[in-house]
């Protein structure tokens, strides 16, 4: 039979901090092992964590764009466990008392609720030689600034897990809290998946998918784990509730622990750290900085009237780009100008440069050929539209009585063409125009060269 | 002269006059040690090397003009859970036995920077667990009143080594009495200062909530100039208080008059050894003669103490030990690297001790999931009572006074069988903690049988002050505290 999956998705995001969460070192991805480290990070005795108020401003960042309610005060907690990758046998994590809660993330329309979004740090990592006979940790990463985005079990296929994924992605970029980057580890997924019987309300039992990481198998994962389930379903049986490992190589998953071998974290309140006190200044301040949202953009560009679905997507693909094409969004020149930053991925060129040429387009100073290639020029080399224009050549002639007397000459050279041309043949006029540019140098303005050599052949 | 029972503040007044260099004072110190640690054992490293060249640091200094601090050339040793760059430290344990620090503790480098030498380690009970010092993983310490004794502890090492003028003052830690016990058994001072008020920053945790330095001297005055030194805000710790260190050379010498005194009828016990009974309500009539009020108030969670800090600091030593796992530092045993269970099985089975063991093992049990409300948190309900019951009594007095300790110093081994008796110990120390109150314990007297008593004031947070200014009135009243019998150098 066919079987309603339903997933929640817990996500770990790795904030863009320059210094670690809880003390000054520096965060750096491949930085020779271990040199990222003091004795906050390794856990030295006597050692007492910091907090990096930036990482806190992070998370209110995306705690207010995807509409949670932010703790006046939460509570940081140790999450106890050995292993080798985490100094202090415990994880500075929060439990009870977290900073976000409640929320939503818009996929494909429909708003995925948040439980919650919570501050942790990172662990290292565990690198094991081949063979099995010695095993090194790296502690870089660990103290590494998180978050953890928990969703409620509100998605129901593998396609739209990887679609709020890549929502997620995009919310973290365009808010400058994470690189986002699942392959840097910057993104990490969890996924809890149960199925139920179509249109069942209650949940079935769930397995949790760990080491997700890549974007490309969050889909293929959670796919292969409802199948795994159905199967089961199926031929009568019952799920199993265990945390379950992807193996990206084999395409398929293996059993980490049951729920009897779950672990007890024994959180309590971290004795090391006050309480985080969220006040109204903290919240002034973050939320006067909040950028706009991408879907503030999206309509105002949409409003402009000028621009293609395909101008909006790319222009509202980054914030920074976004920001940037906001000043002219409206203006009569906007298309122009979504034209200019098409050519200019990475926003190069400067604003001042782009109004000057689509000043120099409108008015005819230069074609739409002209401008492109002062784009190439002034992406190459640099300097300004005006002084490129001269330096190759690319003013258009637009002086009337100039173009006239290349038409005459065009049309007294090609007595038979004009002969076929009065006789009704009009389609000829191209073959005039193309005639006259080419005496010109490509330099005379094709518009006014057309109406010139009809004006001449038709009189 | 002999330099070893002079006061902190002679010392440095004679090393910054160029009566005598600092290399004499140190050399002088370091003598004694020579000559009678091997019985009192008070010491877990001694860095003679390194005093010496501080001490000529120091002496340089002077000779060129310059001031070199408060402390100038004092010889001060640490109690061995204070975390010294390039000085080994263990905490008392086996399982940091040859650990190298590569920085040092916050108030390490405040009493450097004081101009302090700093001539050693400590003998302490492992991880600050214990009453008597005799959880030392390498040896016991001794009570220089008398070697068959216990100095008390965890700070044992701390107050043995200053009642036997090995060092001119030291430090210790206090998570429930830690400080001041010792100092009552020793007969020396002990100052427990307010939660927060100094550094945690390199003092290895025990229960983080509840821990805290302070110093042990021979004087009310020798303490407060450590305190001054070691006090105030400190960055790198999130608990400590944003508050300048106090300054307390008024305090020394404004005397008891105006002071009001509470006595918990709550600490009338009949574990109280009688004589110990009889010396704090002669000290307390003592302030009285001189213009304190005394009056009886009442502290009525006190009984909870016990019960409550036995939940908390188990559980938060679980906590903090977690890191002593065989991976960065320490010792990790034969055999231990055959798989990651056995790593950690074989690294703190062999290198923790039994009474860490217990705690490790109370920790955890509170802390599983399900027990904490029962256990961790309404520890932590009752604690906040504790703490009102302190709150409401400082509306009324200024002090709340107690013995220090139950009994004068124990037999070794006496109660070393028997955790519940040990902690019995700590029954008037516990609460100060568990309040992040001000706590110090000043001598008040000898037993028939020659051994120190002490009397224990707690004060209002951050009010050090009103606790060293009625402890220097009760001293002056008192005279000086007397010195243990002068050992034979072996």
């Amino acid at each position: 039979m066919t079987w309603e999956p339903v997933i929640g998705l817990e996500v770990h995001v790795q904030l863009a901090t320059r210094s670690k969460c809880f003390s000054g070192s520096a965060t750096l991805f491949g930085a020779p092992p271990n040199s990222l480290t003091d004795p906050v990070v390794l856990g030295l005795p006597g050692a007492l964590p910091s907090f990096n108020r930036r990482a806190l401003e992070m998370a209110i960042t995306l705690g207010l764009a995807c509409g949670c309610e932010i703790r006046a005060r939460s509570r940081f907690a140790r999450k106890h466990y050995f292993y080798p990758d985490l100094p202090k046998g415990y994880q500075i994590s929060q439990y009870d008392e977290p900073l976000c809660e409640g929320g939503a993330v818009e996929v494909g329309g429909r708003a995925i609720r948040l439980r919650r979004i919570h501050l942790e740090e990172d662990a290292g990592k565990n690198i094991h030689q081949a063979g099995g006979r010695l095993s090194q940790v790296d502690l870089n990463r660990a103290g590494v600034p998180l978050i953890e985005v928990v969703s409620e079990p509100d998605i129901f296929s593998a396609a739209e897990a990887a679609a709020y994924m890549r929502e997620l992605r995009e919310l973290v970029r365009w808010y400058d809290i994470s690189g986002g980057d699942m392959e840097k580890g910057q993104l990490r997924c969890d996924a809890n998946v149960s199925l139920r019987p179509p249109g069942g309300s209650d949940l079935g039992t769930r397995t949790e998918l760990k080491n997700i990481n890549s974007f490309k198998f969050v889909a293929e994962a959670i796919e292969h784990e409802i199948t795994r389930q159905a199967a089961i379903l199926d031929e009568g049986g019952q799920v199993v509730q265990e945390t379950r490992l992807w193996d990206a190589d084999a395409g398929t998953s293996l059993s980490m622990r049951s729920k009897e071998e779950a672990m007890d974290y024994r959180y309590f309140p971290d004795p090391d750290l006050p309480p985080l006190e969220v006040d109204g200044e903290v919240l002034a301040r973050v939320t006067s900085r909040l950028p706009k949202p991408r879907s503030a953009y999206r309509s105002s560009f949409t409003a402009a009237g000028n621009l293609s679905d395909e101008h909006i997507d790319y222009l509202t693909a980054d914030r920074a780009r976004a920001e940037r094409y906001a000043t002219v969004a409206g203006s009569e020149d906007g298309r122009l100008i979504a034209n200019y930053m098409l050519q200019d991925p990475d926003g190069r060129l400067e604003a001042g440069h782009l109004k000057r040429l689509a000043e120099l387009q409108r008015t005819a100073t230069v074609s739409g050929n002209g401008a492109k290639q002062i784009i190439v020029e002034l992406l190459r080399r640099g300097g300004d539209p005006d002084r490129i224009k001269d330096e190759l050549g690319l003013a258009q002639v637009s002086d009337a009585a100039e173009i006239e007397s290349i038409a005459a000459d065009v049309v007294a050279a090609n007595p038979s063409q004009a002969a076929s041309y009065r006789a009704g043949k009009t389609a000829l006029l191209g073959y005039f125009v193309g005639q006259l540019m080419k005496k010109s140098g490509g330099k005379a303005n094709p518009q006014l060269a057309s109406d010139i050599l009809k004006k001449l052949l038709e009189s | 002269m002999s330099l070893h029972y002079q006061p902190v503040g002679e010392l440095v007044r004679l090393v910054r006059t160029r009566q005598l260099s600092a290399r004499e004072v140190v050399a002088a110190h370091l003598a004694r040690i020579a000559a009678l640690d091997a019985r009192l054992g008070t010491f877990l490293h001694i860095d003679e090397a390194g005093a010496l060249r501080r001490a000529d640091e120091i002496d340089a200094e002077l000779a060129r003009g310059s001031d070199p601090g408060p402390l100038a050339g004092v010889p001060i040793a640490l109690k061995d859970i204070l975390v010294t760059r390039d000085v080994p430290t263990t905490a008392g344990s086996r399982i940091l036995a040859g650990w190298i620090p590569p920085y040092d503790a916050t108030v390490v480098e405040r009493l450097r920077a004081a101009g302090a030498v700093l001539i050693g380690k400590l003998n302490m009970d492992e991880f600050a667990m214990g009453s008597s010092t005799e959880n030392s993983a390498f040896f016991p310490c001794r009570n220089p009143w008398d070697l068959e004794r216990v100095p008390g502890g965890s700070s044992g090492g701390s107050a043995a080594a200053v009642a036997a003028g090995l060092c001119a003052a030291s430090l210790g830690t206090d998570t429930g009495g830690s400080i001041r016990q010792p100092a009552s058994l020793c007969g020396v001072v002990g100052l427990k200062p307010t939660y927060g008020r100094v550094s945690r920053w390199g003092v290895i945790a025990f229960a983080s909530s509840l821990d805290q330095v302070g110093p042990l001297a021979r004087s009310v005055a020798d303490a407060a100039l450590l305190f001054e030194v070691i006090a105030g805000f400190d960055p790198r710790d999130s608990t400590s208080i944003d508050q300048p260190a106090p300054r307390l050379s008024g305090a020394l010498t404004a005397g008891a008059r105006g002071l009001t005194i509470g006595r918990p009828r709550e600490y009338d016990l009949p574990g109280v050894d009688p004589e110990v009974k009889r010396a704090v309500d002669a000290a307390l009539a003592l302030l009285a003669d001189h213009g304190a009020r005394i009056r009886d108030i009442s502290l009525p969670n006190s009984a909870h103490a016990l019960p409550t800090y036995y939940l908390v600091a188990p559980a938060e030593a679980s906590s903090n030990l977690a890191r002593y796992d065989g991976v960065r530092f320490g010792r990790r045993p034969e055999g231990a690297s055959t798989s990651l269970l056995e790593m950690y099985r074989r690294t703190r089975g062999a290198g923790f001790g039994p009474e860490v063991k217990r705690r490790i093992m109370l920790g955890t049990f509170a802390l599983r999931s399900g027990y904490y409300d029962a256990y961790y948190r309404k520890a932590q309900q009752v604690r906040a009572l504790i703490a009102e019951d302190y709150r409401r009594a400082f509306a009324e007095v200024d002090l709340v006074a107690s013995p220090t300790s139950p009994t004068p110093a124990f037999r070794l081994g006496e109660k070393a069988d028997d955790p519940m008796a040990m902690y019995l110990a700590d029954v008037f120390t516990l609460s100060c903690n568990l309040a992040g109150l001000p706590g110090i314990s000043v001598p008040c007297g000898l037993t028939a049988g020659g051994l120190p008593i002490g009397l224990q004031l707690v004060g209002r947070p951050l009010d050090e002050a009103t606790l060293i200014r009625a402890a220097a009135a009760h001293e002056r009243a008192a005279g000086p505290a007397p010195h243990p019998p002068e050992m034979a150098a072996s």
